[in-house]
């Protein structure tokens, strides 16, 4: 049994300690808010944040995650970046989008006003397939102006 | 205050009233059937199927076409509020299934508006209608005195609310589709300015639900090994390894799909197990040998030089007016470049996931799909059973651009929760997604032109070369008068002796379509060699532009030199080409970005009509630190006719600006003895936020014309521009896409 804290929440989970955590978020414990894109941590997608820190899901696997604090887009508690999300109108299909906004919770917990180059440099592991970037970056800098 | 009101109205809807009472834990009650559902509509007013008005005054409307990053859940649902009179905060969506009574439902074609603007409105305005007719009927008045806005309908200042009128109207007659009046323009609340954008907060919060989301009690997940090849076989299969993998529970073998290909499952082998994880382990640890078949020997590289062969050779004429070859013999000077564009890729960010479940001779789907009707077609197919016994659900569909209109992966869920004997989830990997694509199709062009002594243009000669999307359901030979509407017979010229040429080519991967489709490499050929032009005249590219496509005029069949033209479907009298509205927006554009006052910066033009919509785009560009080229800002001018949502309209113009960037800076799907060599991110890049331009301006003109596309318009001339502006800036004309084949990215 591996115990995982997820969203505050303690689980015990009967499952492989290299099953990556996006599919026990996912398949186990029926959070799907975080999402698969790639399986390689090359789109960013399935961004959740182990200890504070963004980290890529689709790579990590439950041994690592089982020491930590995970949280999810479910449990995202930002709500002056998700409104600045929803004011700047910013989701088009909205699937990258958690990821988006997990990266970013995590750039503005560490540098509570980004420059452009700080915001690219960060969210550059995100891909965006609608091509939201120009709002996702004017959205962080609107969550950061609120501060 | 608007968006908070629409936004409350809407969260139950997210993924279908099927799914609207389930909740988002690890056990979901089973769903309800849709006849339940519509049972607790009986009462009140619902005069078709697009609008219910109910006696406690809620009014419920459909949107029967998939939400795909378009915004038309924000979009049609406010459309036929305003024509009703409807508050948008009493107003619940619902997300139509697929099925024949909403007309067509194919989310395809940037057509969801242009095609519907109509139908859509006479639907509510006759709700509308009735609604007068009942209060008239009660306080004895005539209709014509009547009006109805926030909810009500309105007699001076008496009023009787919706939901008071609701149950008289509905016993009504429903009026004649063609008697009910539409209202003025100005009558219309909320629509032709920027709309809340409903669905952001569920997706802000995790809560909407994509292809991949939906969860069934005792639901399988497949993984399938699909022939490397198109057309390949399984020769044998060895799966003990794979059935070792600890939650894998069944492997079984796919049907084999027969040319056509059309939407068929592709064949192979699927693994499938109590998690995505494991299926996945599963299909990797399977063993299986394949004959790959007659599309083995297929080298993309070597076919390019094969279509190059064919454009230099007199083709099959598609357009012709004056006498090409007889100028060009005259010229005093020519101009002669060949392009090419290679197999482009969707990837949307959600790969194709679909759910079925089959019990009793009934299948039930979900599904990221651009065409419910469809998904329950393929699925009967493949099951052999009725149509009408197949349901199917739509989910958010993370990204489409015409893939998720095939639903050939919906057909692999509905066979494998048959023969499972379980629900199934098939989930598409990444490498799947990029290896057993419809892809846009390959494309050669060789463009002539012809200058007189005085440096007129007098012949434009146009050979392009493609198998067309008709590979993938038929045994066609080369391009057709469908293909061609997209940028070669429709492209308007002020030059005397004009010709297009179809040279013929044979597919051997699945071709689909692809946003913009032909129009992609078209745009790129055309907007290039028209500032090749340019340049060869000693003009500015924009007065030579202008010049090129000639002066405001509608232009004549005749002088298309074409004897007929699809025109995406719409009338020439009710969509005509017209030179005014594509100067419109090059002139428009050129204003925004300071054409004529650009100092040292390195500008380019293109300028494409598509979808009935008129884009013009200049991008800037310049040389990063380590002398890459970067494009550091972009304006975008659009003329789209009425536009029902300008933010939307907005976005995707703005999102049209990245994903062209994607193709020119680096699309292209090869491939080597008949198998896709990229599989993921890392060899199929797509533009990240560091390239994204700093500034992206996009302007929607305003028009009262009737509405043209606007998904697909925005991206035909970003690539043209982008060469366009290369060219400016170092002196290199970059002919064959993508770039950084030239290294210049």
């Amino acid at each position: 049994m591996i115990s995982l804290n997820v969203n505050g929440k303690a689980h015990q989970l009967d499952a492989d300690p290299e099953m990556p955590l996006l599919w026990a978020l996912r398949d186990l414990l029926g959070l799907t808010g975080t999402k698969y894109g790639c399986g390689q941590a090359l789109c960013g997608a399935c961004t959740v944040h182990l200890d504070g820190e963004a980290v890529r899901s689709c790579v990590t696997p439950l041994s690592r995650a089982a020491h930590g604090k995970v949280t999810t887009i479910e449990g995202l508690q930002n709500r002056v970046l998700q409104d600045a999300w929803c004011d700047l109108a910013v989701p088009q299909c909205g699937f990258c989008q958690a990821g988006q906004l997990m990266t970013a919770a995590a750039l503005l917990g560490e540098t509570p006003q980004p420059s452009d180059d700080e915001i690219d440099l960060s969210m550059a592991g995100n891909l965006c397939r609608c091509g939201t970037y120009s709002r996702i970056r004017a959205a962080i800098k609107r969550a950061a102006g609120a501060r | 205050m608007l968006r908070r009101e629409f936004v409350g109205g809407l969260l139950v809807a997210v993924a279908g009233r099927a799914l609207a009472d389930e909740p988002t834990g690890a056990s979901p009650k089973k769903p309800k059937l849709r006849d339940e559902a519509l049972k607790e509509r009986s009462e009140g007013l619902r005069p078709n199927v697009f609008v219910h008005v109910s006696s406690d005054g809620k009014v419920t409307l459909v949107n029967h076409r998939s939400e795909m990053g378009q915004g038309v859940r924000s979009t049609i649902p406010a459309l036929l509020a305003d024509e009703l009179g409807a508050n948008l905060d009493r107003v619940e969506i619902e997300q139509a299934d697929g099925d024949k009574k909403y007309g067509d439902q194919n989310t395809d074609g940037s057509n969801s508006i242009r095609g519907e603007y109509d139908d859509l409105r006479a639907a509510a305005a006759t709700a509308r209608e009735m609604l007068i007719a009942a209060a008239a009927k009660r306080w004895h008045v005539s209709a014509g005195s009547l009006t109805a806005h926030d909810h009500a309908v309105w007699n001076g200042s008496r009023s009787l609310g919706f939901g008071e009128l609701a149950n008289a109207a509905g016993k009504l007659p429903v009026p004649k589709p063609g008697s009910v009046k539409l209202r003025p323009r100005a009558e219309m609340k909320h629509v032709f300015r920027d709309l809340p954008l409903v669905d952001a907060r569920p997706i802000a919060t995790g809560a909407a639900q994509f292809g991949a989301d939906v969860r069934l009690d005792g639901m399988l997940i497949a993984v399938i090994a699909r022939p490397p090849v198109v057309g390949g076989k399984v020769v044998r299969v060895d799966d003990g390894k794979a059935l070792a993998v600890p939650g894998v529970k069944q492997v079984i073998r796919m049907p084999e799909p027969k040319p056509p290909w059309k939407f068929q499952p592709w064949g192979g082998v699927a693994v499938l197990a109590t998690n995505t994880w494991a299926a996945m382990r599963g299909c990797q640890a399977l063993h299986v040998e394949w004959d790959h078949g007659p599309n083995a020997a297929y080298d993309s590289q070597e076919y390019a030089a094969q279509l190059s062969r064919a454009v230099h050779q007199p083709g099959h004429a598609a357009r012709n007016a004056g006498d090409v070859e007889t100028a060009l013999a005259h010229a005093a000077k020519t101009v002669e470049a060949e392009y090419h564009v290679p197999h482009l890729a969707h990837v949307s960010m959600e790969p194709p996931a679909a759910i079925a479940r089959f019990e009793d001779g009934k299948c039930e789907i979900w599904a990221a799909t651009q065409n419910p009707q469809d998904a329950r077609k393929q699925a009967a197919e493949t099951l052999g059973i009725d149509e009408s016994q197949v349901a199917s659900h739509v989910t958010f569909l993370g990204g489409a651009f015409g893939r998720k209109s095939k639903a050939d992966f919906v057909a692999e869920a509905a066979y494998l929760a048959r023969e499972a004997r379980a629900p199934v989830r098939v989930q598409w990997t990444r490498e799947d997604d990029l290896r057993h694509d419809y892809y846009n199709t390959v494309n050669t062009q060789l463009l002539t032109a012809a200058l007189d002594a005085s440096g007129k243009v007098t012949a434009w000669r146009q050979r392009t070369a493609f198998p067309p999307i008709g590979t993938t359901f038929s045994d066609v030979k080369g391009p057709g008068a469908g293909d061609l509407q997209q940028g070669v017979t429709d492209l308007p010229l002020a030059i005397p002796n004009v010709r297009a040429e179809t040279c013929d080519a044979a597919a051997h991967v699945r071709i689909g379509w692809l946003r913009s489709v032909y129009n992609i490499f078209h745009g790129f050929s055309a907007g290039s060699f028209m500032d090749e032009i340019a340049h060869a005249r000693g003009k500015d590219p924009r007065e030579n532009l202008l010049e090129l496509f000639g002066p405001a005029r509608i232009v004549s069949l005749q002088e298309l030199g074409v004897e007929k033209l699809r025109n995406y479907g719409a009338t020439l009298d009710k969509h005509p080409i017209d030179t005014g509205r594509l100067r419109g927006v090059i002139e428009r554009v050129t204003e925004m970005a300071r054409w004529s006052d650009r100092g040292g910066r390195a500008l380019g033009l293109a300028a494409h009509r598509s979808f009935l919509t008129y884009v013009a785009v200049v991008v800037s560009v310049k040389k990063d630190r380590l002398g890459k080229i970067a494009v550091d800002e972009a304006w975008l001018a659009a003329d789209a006719g009425t536009v029902v949502n300008t933010e939307r309209a907005r976005s995707q113009m703005e999102g049209a600006v990245i994903f062209g960037m994607s193709h020119a800076f680096f699309g292209g799907a090869t491939m080597k003895a008949g198998v896709t060599e990229q599989s993921n991110f890392d060899t199929y890049r797509l533009v990240r936020i560091p390239q994204a331009p700093r500034a992206v301006h996009v302007e929607i003109l305003e028009s009262d014309g009737p509405p043209g596309g606007i998904g697909e318009p925005g991206v035909p001339p970003v690539a043209p521009a982008i060469a366009n502006a290369i060219f400016a800036l170092t002196g290199q004309r970059i002919r064959t896409l993508p770039l950084m084949l030239a290294g210049v990215v």
